[in-house]
């Protein structure tokens, strides 16, 4: 409520934002969409010319898009997975009473701080590299043979990376959610007689519902485009087996100069994401209303 | 000085009309008491006349001058909030301060009338405190402060005391009473509380859904009430209301009876019912009776009635205050 | 009332936690570690964890062959730059949809956060072809720029949830007061709202000091922030585990220490105020 002198100084303030907001989501999106529709090489300038749909079936039946699109959702929902078990797990072992809670806090936290290119290349390295890695001595000290993580296993070594990358974060947000539960609520449901597990099933974990659900939100957007992690780590490889959308997409502009093949690709990324959006939307608009 | 009248005021939100339209004199120095249920547009109404509202239509004057365009600032008029609304960042000093610095004032006149105003609301020891470190009376007491350093022509109350504990309440209700018989400016006062609307007006505006439902005295509402909303809104505990038979025999559609203004009897009287709660306050007993043919009424008798639940008693209405309403509810005189 | 927890019970948590607290912290000691061995003893079987000749010789090193102070005033002017014209930009909007909300106010904010779902690929190679086009390729105003784009909803919302839990009676009590629209936001909601612009700048720097996807691809050796800069150890010179992880350390130091200190904001700036 307010008056009508505030109302009209309000919507002149908030006009910078909007504007430029629309201007980012309208101005290289259309760009994309004209460019999908040309055949057009940053290595053959010039020869540009209308394309139809072709871009589009060229990428879509490009045996490496079905490969990209599994490993997208493999990497959402492997990461997802990890964060959300692993995380609601943490946050109960952190509510406890302990000694020098605040800096088990810190410990569990830093990874989340540590940008993507550093994190990836000490793991790569570091623990992961068969000859010279943690991993690897290990491996040897228990009298096995050392394992290829990134040859051998890419995908499954890029969701491990990612996912230590991420578990903080959930950790964090469950555990404040967690701290917010009514400790008379708790005490109630003794009183009524419920044990451990129903105090978990019947109290924490609905109350944690929303806490959850956010945590879904915010990663998923950033899980579908995972980047930086596969560029130095496997490239995409062995062959195409760690690429992801995100990935094929930059490989097809920045190291193919296919500009035509790279904005189709970038649309149908677009798309996935937004019918990945559209659930999701309608799941935090739920949990912000309340 | 100091005196309000709304011409013809209306507000509308969206296609809700809150409050329909409103015509309203209020005099200088008069306590002028806003009541009514929630919901009822009694803050809104206090809104429109600070300002922080825009009117739909109409007219607010104040001091004979048209007030319907200025900002809240130009009006003249100081407001205590429901969460007194002091400014966290600042000392009591500062909070009491502000309007005076908002106003140029001298910093040696500031000094002084908050000084003034602080010894008035027993403030002095805490003026270097923060609101934080401030209990529920003394935020109280620094908001109103804050209103009155800088002399206004009216002092607008949005519930103030519904924060605090009923003892502090009690008190506080008392201090503001005594500020206005000291100041003597215009005070216009927002409650759902009947009481302290009885005890604190010199006059009651009753609210219902927007528009005014009786405006007078607390004793004219209390002996007159208008209609059935303002007899059953004022007064406690509420009045009861009789409708069918035992009312036509008053010829009226509705009868309305205060419970202090029943006599009851162990052996006698016009109706019989049974005891089905009995209240013992000590100086008062409030009885719940189901009485046979007209339903439940509430009786009150001064010092201790020996009765408990199912005990038999007989109730006799005075009929010299009965009240008596027609199908419209309203007062038949 | 607090529970009564017996000490042992207590003394098994803080074993376990702890113990699980290390080994995800792990990761990040063994670089500060490695950061100060010799590049043998870095790889060397089985590996040293604290008796080894500490030397700071990798950090000069980083230093002198990859000229790691350019990349490091990269990543400052960036995330500095980035984060202040956004706040710059949306103060006044989180101001006017907390104080004076209409009925499209929550609607506004949503379509604002659903720009984040655009996954960056989307436009990449258009930006890539206006940036070349216009010579902002691997330039610091280049970078700023989408940055700034990027987490602008984000700050806006940061900024809106803490606008939201200033009490609009105390900005009403300041108009009552006398104060101009310009007075009420010096004396009163600016000296209110200063804790929550802080956390969303420290947040909001975390965030465009680790963003990975625009540095990496606007970039070249000119302007490349920290991320790029140790993307490049990515081969060969990876091989050389002291000197990857001296850079590496150098990375996230700052951001590291920041991060800590702003736990809480983390949670709510992410969550778009979701949790608290």
């Amino acid at each position: 409520m307010a008056t009508l002198h505030t109302r009209s100084a309000a919507r002149l303030m908030i006009a910078p934002s909007v504007l430029l907001l629309l201007a980012w989501m309208i101005v290289p999106l259309a760009m994309t969409i004209y460019f999908s529709l040309l055949r057009y090489n940053l290595l053959m300038p010039g020869m540009e010319e209308f394309a139809g749909l072709s871009n589009y079936i060229y990428f879509v039946t490009d045996p490496a898009f079905f490969q990209a699109v599994f490993n997208t959702l493999a990497i959402v929902l492997g990461v997802l997975f990890i964060t959300v078990i692993g995380g609601i797990a943490l946050a109960l072992l952190l509510d406890q009473p302990m000694f020098g809670q605040g800096i088990v806090r810190i410990l569990v936290i830093a990874p989340f701080l540590i940008m993507p290119t550093v994190a990836a290349l000490v793991w790569k390295n570091m623990f992961m590299n068969p000859v010279n890695g943690l991993f690897a001595w290990l491996a040897k000290l228990v009298g096995l043979q050392p394992f290829d993580f990134l040859a051998n296993a890419p995908l499954f070594s890029i969701i491990l990376i990612v996912a230590w990358q991420w578990l903080p974060f959930a950790t964090l947000i469950l555990l404040t959610a967690l701290q917010s539960l009514d400790e008379e609520q708790k005490e109630a449901a003794q009183m009524d007689g419920a044990g451990a597990w129903s105090r978990f099933f019947y109290l924490v974990l609905p109350h944690l519902s929303r806490a959850i659900t956010v945590v879904i939100l915010i990663q998923t957007i950033f899980l579908l485009s995972v980047f930086a992690e596969i560029l130095v780590t496997t490239n995409g490889g062995p062959g195409t087996q760690s690429t992801n959308l995100t990935f094929l997409v930059y490989a097809q502009a920045l190291l193919q100069f296919d500009v035509g093949g790279a904005s189709a690709g970038g649309i149908i990324a677009v798309i996935l994401a937004n019918i990945v959006a559209f659930f999701l939307m309608r799941m935090i608009g739920k949990t912000l209303e309340a | 000085m100091g005196s309000i009248t709304l011409k013809n005021v209306s507000k509308v939100f969206g296609s809700h009309a809150v409050i329909p339209s409103i015509d309203l004199d209020i005099h200088h120095g008069e306590f002028v008491v806003f009541v009514g249920p929630s919901g009822c547009g009694k803050s809104t109404l206090l809104r429109l006349i600070a300002g922080l509202e825009d009117v739909s239509d109409g007219e607010i004057v104040i001091d004979g001058k048209n007030a319907t365009e200025l900002p809240p600032a130009k009006r003249g008029l100081s407001m205590v909030f429901q969460s007194y609304a002091l400014y966290p960042h600042m000392s009591v000093r500062s909070n009491i301060a502000f309007p005076l610095k908002m106003a140029g004032e001298d910093k040696a006149v500031i000094d002084k009338k908050v000084a003034d105003a602080a010894r008035v609301l027993n403030l002095t020891d805490y003026l270097d405190r923060k609101p934080r470190q401030l209990s529920g009376g003394q935020r109280q007491r620094v908001a109103i402060g804050r209103a009155i350093v800088r002399q206004p022509e009216a002092f607008l109350f949005d519930e103030p005391l519904s924060n605090l504990d009923a003892a502090l309440r009690v008190n506080m209700r008392l201090e503001i009473s005594q500020l206005h018989q000291q100041l003597k400016t215009t005070m216009i006062y927002v409650t759902h509380d009947q009481v302290e609307a009885m005890t604190m007006a010199d006059k009651i505006v009753v609210l219902n859904r927007g528009r005014i439902e009786q405006v007078g005295s607390p004793l004219e509402l209390y002996h007159k009430p208008d209609n059935l909303f303002v007899a059953g809104f004022i007064g406690s505990p509420k009045m009861n209301f009789i409708s069918g038979a035992p009312a036509a025999a008053y010829q009226a559609h509705t009868i309305g009876i205060r419970p202090e203004h029943l006599t009851l009897s162990k052996d006698q009287g016009t109706w019989r019912g049974t005891v089905g709660v009995a209240e013992h306050l000590g100086s008062d007993t409030f009885l719940h009776v189901k009485a046979d043919t007209i339903g439940t009424l509430t009786a009150r008798v001064s010092g201790d009635f020996g009765v408990t639940h199912g005990d038999q008693v007989y109730l006799t209405p005075d009929v010299q205050r009965l009240h008596k309403f027609d199908e419209k509810g309203l007062a038949i005189r | 009332m607090a529970r009564n927890v017996s000490t042992q019970r207590k003394v098994v948590v803080t074993v376990v936690a702890w113990t699980i607290g290390i080994l995800i912290f792990f990761p990040i000691l063994w670089t500060f570690l490695t950061s100060f061995k010799t590049e043998a003893q870095a790889i060397a079987s089985p590996p040293a964890f604290l008796f080894f000749d500490w030397t700071t010789e990798n950090y000069f090193e980083v230093q002198s062959r990859s000229n790691y102070f350019k990349h490091f005033m990269n990543s400052v002017v960036i995330s500095f730059g980035s984060t202040l014209i956004g706040l710059i930009i949306a103060i006044p909007s989180a101001w006017a949809m907390a104080f004076a909300p209409t009925k499209r106010t929550k609607d506004v904010l949503m379509w604002m956060l659903s720009t984040k779902m655009m996954p960056p690929v989307g436009v990449l190679v258009p930006m890539y072809l206006m940036y070349r086009n216009s010579g902002l390729l691997d330039t610091r105003i280049g970078l700023v720029i989408v940055l700034t784009l990027i987490n602008l909803p984000i700050i806006i919302w940061m900024l809106y949830t803490y606008f939201k839990e200033i009490p609009g009676e105390i900005l009403e009590a300041a108009r009552m007061d006398g104060a101009s629209l310009s007075k009420e936001i010096i004396y009163v909601l600016t000296p209110m709202a200063i804790p929550g612009i802080a956390s969303t700048l420290l947040l909001n720097i975390i965030l465009a000091w680790n963003e990975a996807f625009w540095t990496l691809n606007l970039t070249a050796a000119k302007a490349a922030p920290l991320t790029a800069f140790i993307a490049s150890y990515s081969s060969p010179e990876g091989l050389f585990y002291a000197k990857l992880s001296a850079a590496s350390t150098m990375a996230i130091a700052p951001i590291l220490i920041l991060g800590w200190f702003s736990q809480k904001q983390l949670v709510r700036g992410l969550t778009f105020g979701a949790v608290k």
